[in-house]
C-alpha cells in the first residue's frame, strides 16, 4: 500500500515537472510550428543557472527565478539571432536546434564538468511530511503545487487575456491571424521567451531533486515531446493530461520492469496515436 | 485621384507553376468583382495583395502608398480587410472574440456592437465557439470580424460559396448596405448573379490574367465572350 501510494506519487509529481517543461514546448510548437530540439537544453541551462546563483547566495528562490530569466534571454537571443533565419524550413529549423543543443551542451561541459549536480534546497524543505499514508519528501509535494499554479496562470493567460486570445488564434491560424493586423512575429518572440523561463526554472526545479549532468537535456527533451505529442500540439492541457500520463506510466514500470520505461513511454504515445492522431486534445486537421 | 488600390503587372510563382502571369487593376470606391473559373488564380491574387503569397515581380499601391514586400499585419493595419475563401474561423476563439481580440477602433466607425447589431444570430451564440455556427452565420462573422479593423478597402474571396440561395440573398444586402460606406469593396465571386447584383464593375481572371475587365452590363451582353471566359451564356 504505502509503496503503491509513492509510485503513484512519484508518478504524479514527475508529472509535474514534465507539465512545466514541455508547456512552453507545446506553445512554441503550436505557434510556430517549430520543432525546437533545444528545448532540452533550455531545461540544463536553467538547473546549472541556478545551481551557480543558489551556491553564491545562498537562495533557492534566487535561483529559481534566476535560472528562468537567464534561460528567458538566452532563448530570446537564439531567436532574434538565428532561429529567425530559418523559421518555416523544418529541416533546417531541427539541425540548427540540434546544433545548439551540442555546442551549449560542450560549453557546460567545460564550465561545470561531467559530474551529476543536484541544486541544494533550503534546510526547512529537505523533509518529509507525513500524508496519512505515508511520508513523502516536501521537495516534490512544492514542485507540484508549483506545477499546479503555473498551469492556472498559464490557463488564465491564454483564456483571459488579449495576448492569450493572439497566441489561440495564432495556433489555429498563423496567416489568418496576420491578416488581421496581428504581429505574429512578436506574439511568437513572446511566447519563446515564456517557454524558455518555464523551461529554466523547471530545470532548478527539477534539479533540486533529480540529478543533473550534461546529456541529460536529451532525456528531458524525448520526455517533453512525448509529453506535447500525446497532449496534442499546441495544447495547454492536453500538456498537463500528457505529463500527467507519462509521469505515472514512468514511474510504475520504472518500480516494477526498470528496462521497460522508455518502451513503455513510446507505447503509450503510439496508442493515444492510433486513436487520436492529433493526440488527446489536439485539433483536428485545421491547417 | 489616386486610386484605393492598383495594382501593376503582378506576378506570383508557386514553384515552378506561374500562377499570375502580370495582373493590373486599379479601383475607386464602391464594389468590384473579381470573377472567373476554379484555378484562375483569383485567391493567389487576393493572398498577394495581403502579402500572404510571394510576389515575384509587379506592384501593389494602397491609396498611392506602395505595400508589396510588407509583412501582412502591416498590410492589414494600413486598411486592407480580408476575408479569406473558406472563412477561416478561429476553432479556439468564441464567437465574441472574433469580434473583438483585432478589432481597431475609430470613432463612428464598425466595432462587435454594429456587428451585432446587423446579425443578431451572432449575439445569442457570442459565446460558443465560432466553429459550432452556421455556414451562413460563418460568413457574417469571417466579415464582422475583418469590418471591426475599420479597413478602407474590404476584400472578400467567395462569400457565397456553400451557401444556401437564402443565405446568399441576405449577402446582398448586406453588401448593399456595405457600399453605403466609403469603404472600397471587392467581391471575388463565381456565383454570377450575386456578383452582377452588387458590382457594375468586373475583373475576369483566365489562368493568372485578367481577360476582361469593364462593366458588367457590356460582359454579359456578349455571349460568346461570356462563354468563353466563364463557361456560362
Ligand atoms: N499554396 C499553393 N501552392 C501551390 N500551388 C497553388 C497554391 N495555391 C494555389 N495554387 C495553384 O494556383 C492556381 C490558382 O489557384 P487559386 O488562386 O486558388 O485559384 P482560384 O481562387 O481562382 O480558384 C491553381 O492551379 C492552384 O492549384
Ligand atoms: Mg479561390
Amino acid at each position: 500500500m504505502n509503496q503503491v501510494f509513492i509510485i503513484l506519487m512519484n508518478g504524479i509529481t514527475y508529472g509535474g515537472l514534465l507539465f512545466m517543461c514541455a508547456s512552453g514546448l507545446t506553445l512554441v510548437f503550436g505557434l510556430m510550428q517549430v520543432v525546437n530540439m533545444s528545448h532540452g537544453i533550455f531545461y540544463l541551462v536553467g538547473a546549472y543557472v541556478g545551481l551557480t546563483v543558489q551556491q553564491r547566495t545562498g537562495s533557492w528562490l534566487l535561483g529559481i527565478l534566476t535560472g528562468g530569466i537567464v534561460t528567458a534571454l538566452v532563448a530570446f537571443l537564439l531567436k532574434i539571432s538565428l532561429f529567425e533565419r530559418v523559421l518555416g524550413d523544418s529541416q533546417r529549423e531541427t539541425l540548427l536546434t540540434l546544433g545548439i543543443n551540442l555546442i551549449i551542451s560542450d560549453v557546460i561541459l567545460a564550465i561545470f564538468g561531467g559530474t551529476p549536480r543536484n541544486v541544494v534546497a533550503p534546510e526547512r524543505i529537505r523533509t518529509s511530511v507525513d500524508l496519512g499514508i505515508s511520508r513523502y519528501p516536501l521537495i516534490r509535494i512544492l514542485i507540484l503545487i508549483i506545477a499546479v499554479a503555473e498551469g492556472i496562470a498559464l490557463f488564465l493567460l491564454i483564456r483571459k487575456t488579449r495576448m492569450g486570445q493572439y497566441i489561440r488564434a495564432g495556433v489555429d491560424n498563423k496567416d489568418m491571424t496576420a491578416a488581421l493586423g496581428v504581429n505574429i512575429k512578436l506574439v511568437f518572440t513572446f511566447v519563446f521567451l515564456l517557454g524558455g523561463f518555464l523551461a529554466g526554472s523547471s530545470g532548478v526545479l527539477g534539479g533540486t531533486y533529480l540529478s543533473f549532468t550534461q546529456g541529460f537535456d536529451a532525456t528531458i527533451l524525448t520526455y517533453s515531446l512525448v509529453v506535447v505529442i500525446i497532449g496534442g500540439i499546441g495544447s495547454l492541457g492536453g500538456a498537463a493530461l500528457g505529463a500527467l500520463m507519462v509521469g505515472l506510466i514512468d514511474s510504475i514500470t520504472k518500480a516494477t520492469i526498470p528496462n521497460l520505461s522508455m518502451i513503455s513511454i513510446f507505447g503509450a504515445l503510439m496508442v493515444v496515436l492510433a486513436f487520436r492522431p492529433n493526440g488527446l486534445l489536439g485539433k483536428g486537421a485545421k491547417r | 485621384m489616386t486610386p484605393i488600390l492598383k495594382v501593376e503587372d503582378l506576378h506570383v510563382y508557386y514553384g515552378g507553376s506561374h500562377v499570375l502571369q502580370g495582373v493590373s487593376m486599379e479601383l475607386e470606391r464602391g464594389m468590384t468583382a473579381i470573377i472567373g473559373r476554379n484555378g484562375m488564380g483569383k485567391t493567389t491574387l487576393v493572398n498577394a495583395i495581403m502579402g500572404l503569397a510571394p510576389t515575384r515581380a509587379g506592384s501593389v499601391f494602397l491609396e498611392g502608398a506602395r505595400i508589396t514586400g510588407l509583412p501582412p499585419y502591416l498590410i492589414a493595419r494600413k486598411g486592407i480587410g480580408y476575408v479569406p475563401q473558406g472563412r477561416k474561423i478561429f476553432p479556439s476563439l468564441t464567437v465574441d472574440e472574433h469580434l473583438r481580440f483585432a478589432a481597431r477602433p475609430v470613432p463612428g466607425g464598425w466595432d462587435a456592437e454594429k456587428v451585432y447589431g446587423l446579425f443578431p444570430r451572432l449575439r445569442e451564440r457570442f459565446r460558443q465557439s465560432g466553429t459550432n455556427l452556421s455556414g451562413g452565420e460563418q460568413q457574417m462573422l469571417a466579415i464582422g470580424r475583418a469590418l471591426v479593423t475599420n479597413p478602407k478597402l474590404l476584400i472578400m474571396d467567395e462569400p457565397s460559396e456553400g451557401l444556401a440561395p437564402v443565405i446568399v440573398d441576405q449577402l446582398i444586402s448586406f453588401c448593399e448596405t456595405l457600399k453605403q460606406t466609403d469603404m472600397a469593396l471587392v467581391l471575388v465571386e463565381q456565383n454570377l448573379t450575386f456578383a452582377r447584383a452588387v458590382s457594375d464593375q468586373v475583373n475576369v481572371m483566365l489562368t493568372g490574367r485578367f481577360a476582361y475587365q469593364d462593366s458588367f452590363e457590356a460582359l454579359m451582353a456578349d455571349h460568346a465572350l461570356t462563354h468563353q471566359l466563364i463557361g456560362v451564356g
